[in-house]
């Protein structure tokens, strides 16, 4: 069979027999999962990142410390295929908790993202001069809230294209969802595939579906990047 | 205003200051000054705990602000700091660096009030937040044009000289209505031609009643505008007069060393 015979009958399922909705349910997981796990990444990534650079005089930010110290140890030393069988199979029947696959993709892409985002914005607030934190606790503002306000804008700033970098493994990553049973991409193109016992084209087009998306993604850094530098240097 | 009574400050087994006793009373200019490494810039930083003291008291309006127990967030809102590298925000354009505590300051005033007037039956009024926002507004206006930079108001830092980021960072802790302000050797990064703005800006707000504490090299500033000088070595006090006396006669003999060594 040639390649147009091919491609002929992956048009004829994706259209003619109702592909594309799987393909449309698979995108939109795969989004949902990259997106919403991404920004539950920032947010816990953010807080840990926030400990570990809190002065260690007191004991709540040591044991507050340690505890990020086992989580984040956690999550970066096991696989994410690991962690996904562990929550879907093991941690929420023990604990009684029934979820659709796609909720538990999504817990555990923001539980495994925070962990590196974690070390990733920690950088970045290392990255950011000290006077700044000073400047702001000076003119009497709070630990918290000079972070929020000061430090932590501008350690995004410095890290988003890193931050971008974790979002694309994350989009990617997501090809991994359907070992519980979610419908993510992959899902989508093998179902055409085995119904036309023809898989060249199907996976052919998954790749560019993810090529395009992160093509998408890293216009939308640069812009971001763009809109964010005002503040650099003489504009 | 401040009591600093036997001040200890240690940095691991480092004892940087041993026992500093001085009071500073209200509308004083204070000149510390000292060789590198007397401790002086860590008793002026002590002073709004931006270092933790590790022994003694500092008596800020009748409070021990060196009681790890006290709000020091609050304190600080009437100790103004200067620093050595400005410390501007950087995200933040120069109107925006000078209203950003005065108004989340007043916010935050304003939630405790509204949780206090639900409780009691004397109501404290209550402003709304565009009032907050536009008295802050007004106040930071008004400032900038005391430093002649309005036309500066909406330009982020990264784009201004030394000498200006300076002077905003002067008011931006004048717009906390501070008791009194700390200068941490506010023109030793600077480039000599504007050394003279910044001091100026100093000058009239030493003249204005402003209680200063001020960490300099700048001896003729010291002389000119000082109303005690105090002399830091080994992290204590050597030496404490009124400028003329301090500088034409010195009695420690650590202190003669070190003034023939300074140019005047």
């Amino acid at each position: 069979m040639n390649f147009d015979a091919k491609f002929n009958k992956f048009i004829d399922i994706l259209i003619n027999q109702n592909g594309y909705v799987k393909v449309i349910e698979g995108l939109e997981n795969t989004l949902k999962i990259a997106i919403l796990g991404l920004v539950i990444g920032i947010v816990i990534g953010t807080l840990i990142a926030t400990v570990r650079v809190v002065p260690k005089y007191k004991m709540l930010p040591r044991v507050l410390n340690s505890i990020c110290t086992f989580y984040v140890g956690f999550f970066r030393g096991t696989p994410m295929v690991v962690q996904l069988l562990l929550f879907y199979y093991v941690a929420l029947p023990l604990m009684g908790i029934n979820l659709p696959s796609v909720s538990v993709a999504i817990a555990v892409f923001g539980l495994n993202s925070g962990a590196y985002i974690s070390e990733i914005m920690r950088s970045g607030i290392q990255s950011v001069d000290y006077g700044q934190m000073e400047g702001g606790r000076s003119v009497g503002l709070s630990f918290s809230t000079t972070m929020m306000k000061i430090v932590i804008p501008q350690a995004v700033k410095n890290i988003l294209p890193t931050l971008g970098n974790e979002f694309i493994v994350l989009i990617k990553e997501t090809s991994i969802v359907s070992f519980v049973g979610a419908a993510d991409l992959y899902v989508a193109f093998n179902y055409i595939g085995s119904n036309s016992y023809e898989f060249m084209v199907p996976y052919l087009a998954m790749a560019i579906i993810y090529i395009v998306i992160v093509c998408i993604i890293t216009l939308l850094i640069k812009f971001m990047e763009r809109s964010l530098k005002k503040s650099d240097r003489r504009n | 205003m401040i009591d600093v009574i036997d001040l200890k400050k240690s940095f691991g087994k480092n004892n940087v200051l041993n026992g500093i006793d001085i009071t500073i009373n209200k509308g004083e200019v204070v000149v510390v000054i000292g060789p590198s490494g007397s401790g002086k810039s860590t008793f002026l930083r002590c002073l709004n705990c931006m270092e933790d003291p590790t022994g003694g008291q500092i008596i800020f309006n009748g409070v021990d602000i060196a009681d790890p127990k006290v709000d020091i967030n609050i304190h600080r809102r009437k100790i103004g700091m200067v620093f050595q590298h400005f410390n501007l925000f950087n995200n933040k354009t120069v109107i925006q660096n000078i209203m950003l505590s005065p108004v989340l300051c007043a916010m935050a005033d304003r939630r405790k009030a509204k949780r206090k007037n639900l409780f009691s039956k004397t109501k404290t009024p209550i402003k709304s937040v565009a009032e907050i926002k536009k008295e802050a507004e007004e106040n930071a206006y008004k400032l900038l044009a005391r430093i002649g930079l309005e036309d500066k108001a909406n330009a982020y830092p990264s784009t201004l000289s030394g000498g200006q980021k300076q002077r905003v960072a002067i008011v931006r802790s004048l717009a906390m209505n501070p008791d009194v302000i700390l200068f941490d050797e506010p023109t030793s990064a600077l480039d000599p031609e504007m050394v003279g703005e910044v001091l100026d800006v100093m000058k009239e707000l030493a003249q204005s009643g402003m209680t200063m504490v001020i960490v300099t090299h700048e001896m003729g500033f010291a002389k000119e505008v000082a109303s005690r000088v105090i002399f830091i070595d080994e992290g204590v006090i050597k030496e404490e007069n009124n400028p003329q006396d301090f500088f034409q006669n010195p009695k420690h003999p650590r202190l003669k060393e070190f003034l023939s060594k300074v140019l005047m």
